[in-house]
């Protein structure tokens, strides 16, 4: 089912023009009202003008997170503050976050989005959709409710965790739809067997599955244990949040709904723009966002754009699953984590080296992370119970700064391998 | 009064308990006494031997954490009642046992009993008064 025929199925001559108009009028837009983006683009000696049409946005330059960090709070806002009425931020776990302002245009092309990624699974005003991705700051939650309110569906905004709680409202209220992240959903039948709900006399007939990674041996997995349809979702709130791309009932790539966010893959060494089917760094730019319109956003997200179009009848051009990371960002249980802020940690506490492994895994269907770390003189007891301790303050430290809890294991001095080069700090044994 | 006890961090992994005891051996030390504490992910290997800062000094050549401890060693008779007997005592003195570990010796039919208490203070002295047996190093090792 496609929610906007008309700007969904556009011809591709027409989706250029609509490209290369949008974007002219977006530069503008942020040359005056944007004094970083007027100070890149002089650095670069670009000109509005000079942005004829779409071809031209390789021109631009680009946006990357430290961008977005450095002017936080609202120093990439394009319009007065008082026509601001949301605020969406990242977790800011690895700094300050990142900032997405949203004026009430961008919250009907937020809700637009995601009625059209909800339609591609099938969703009508007949359906209820549990939303079990966090509500809040976090763009997850209120993203897919104000998609699934754009269609008209039932909404039950439970949020995330309380699984027990998820299930039996899932049974009583006989929702159709769920959203949650794909290591969620898995982990929640787990727990429908040990509690004894039987998932397959529930009524879901489809899922969406985004916020990290994972794989088509996965969504087997998923299908087969919940009985649905399940659909990958992309989006990140230095764009909009989750509407960026969808997969249809093809499920095969994601629709990038290109009409407002124009995706580009780049050669992430040398920033050259590459041609479909080629592998490379994801940049978007959003070309209708008022708020906090950003250019040319490097996303670090590997993938490629596909090169036929969809047999679903929809145009906008589809990209690959997520394909890996230009950086060493791991994605624990939906959050960012990076290891440069595990070592900051450690080397906060007291007595403890900087010499650390991360072993990334999933138990019971949940990403797990452990934290190797190396045993000294200044630390170390004949008592157990002082050991514990140490491990214990270092889990705490580390659930404070990253909001994700870890195991910590001491090890002994010296057995985490030592390199010359770029030391091998993770070791991911997730299977996705 | 007090002795010396090595204590040596190890993995949970195979052979690593026999790594330690090979460094020893290969090194002439002689262990008179162990106990090995362990958690999921490691042990806590402690050790009276004979030759303890001898001990430590190769243990940490093979990149092994250890630590010296003091200890306090109490002889008591190799019979019913002789370990609560001197717990009775080491409780009537509110004194509080971090961990310990018995060891019987052959001569004299006697059992040792290696105590770590979290504040040694007076403790010898009370336990002394009490009319235990604590050993010195020279008596231990000399066992």
């Amino acid at each position: 089912m496609i929610w906007n025929k008309k700007d969904e199925t556009l011809p591709s001559d027409e989706l250029k023009k609509l490209q290369s108009k949008r974007l002219q009028t977006l530069v503008k837009r942020v040359y005056e009202n944007v004094p970083f983006y007027k100070k890149k683009m002089d650095e670069l000696k670009v000109k509005p003008s000079d942005i004829k049409s779409i071809k031209d946005i390789s021109k631009l330059p680009f946006t990357t997170k430290d961008d977005m960090r450095d002017t936080y709070p609202l120093g990439l806002l394009a319009m007065d503050k008082k026509n601001i009425v949301e605020i969406h931020t990242s977790s800011g776990t690895t700094g300050k976050p990142v900032v997405d302002a949203y004026t009430q245009n961008d919250i009907d092309l937020w809700s637009e989005v995601m009625a059209r990624t909800l339609s591609m699974g099938g969703v009508t005003k007949n359906d209820i959709v549990q939303n079990a991705y966090g509500y809040g700051l976090f763009t997850g939650g209120l993203g897919v409710h104000y998609g699934a309110r754009r269609i008209g569906a039932m909404v039950i905004p439970i949020s995330g965790g309380n699984s027990v709680r998820q299930l039996t409202v899932m049974k009583d209220f006989k929702s159709t739809t769920l959203a949650c992240t794909p290591s969620y959903c898995l982990y929640l039948a787990e727990v429908a067997k040990d509690e004894g709900f039987d998932l397959k006399k529930m009524n879901l007939k489809v899922g969406y599955f985004g916020a990290e990674p994972w794989s088509e041996s996965m969504r087997k997995e998923i299908e087969a244990k919940l009985y649905l349809k399940a659909i990958d979702i992309y989006g990140l709130t230095e764009i909009i949040g989750p509407g960026v791309a969808s997969e249809c009932d093809k499920q095969d790539g994601l629709h990038i709904y290109e009409d407002h966010f124009y995706p580009e893959i780049i050669n992430p060494t040398t920033g050259e723009v590459l041609k479909d089917g080629e592998k490379g760094e994801l940049v978007i730019t959003t070309l209708t966002k008022e708020g906090t319109p950003i250019l040319r956003y490097r996303t670090r997200d590997i993938t490629y754009l596909m090169p036929k179009l969809c047999s679903c009848g929809r145009t906008a051009r589809k990209m690959h699953r997520l394909l890996g990371r230009t950086d060493d960002m791991l994605i624990i249980r939906g959050v960012n984590v990076f290891p440069s802020q595990i070592e900051q940690v450690l080397l906060k506490v007291e007595g403890i080296e900087p010499h650390y492994l991360l072993i990334v895994d999933r138990k019971s269907q949940l990403d797990y992370l452990e934290v190797n770390v190396e045993m000294n003189d200044k630390i170390f007891s004949d008592e157990i119970k002082k050991l514990e301790k140490i491990e214990k303050k270092i889990e705490h430290e580390l659930h404070s700064a990253l909001g994700v809890h870890t195991r910590v294991k001491l090890v002994e001095p010296k057995s985490i391998q030592r390199s010359e080069g770029k030391a091998k700090r993770i070791i991911d044994k997730r299977q996705i | 009064m007090k002795i010396k006890q090595i204590s040596v961090f190890i993995e949970n992994k195979t052979g690593r308990l026999h790594d330690v005891a090979k460094v020893l051996s290969d090194n002439k030390i002689n262990i008179r006494a162990l106990s090995l504490a362990e958690t999921s992910d490691f042990g806590v290997l402690r050790m009276i031997v004979d030759k303890p800062d001898e001990a430590v000094k190769v243990i940490k050549t093979n990149n092994f954490t250890v630590k010296i401890t003091e200890v306090v060693a109490v002889e008591v008779p190799d019979k019913i009642g002789g370990l609560a007997g001197v717990l009775k005592i080491v409780d009537s003195a509110s004194i509080n046992i971090e961990y310990m570990y018995a060891f019987v010796e052959k001569k004299h039919e006697n059992a040792i009993l290696i105590f770590r208490f979290d504040k040694l203070g007076d403790v010898l002295e009370t336990l002394k008064k009490k009319g235990l047996k604590i050993l010195t190093e020279k008596e231990v090792l000399s066992l």
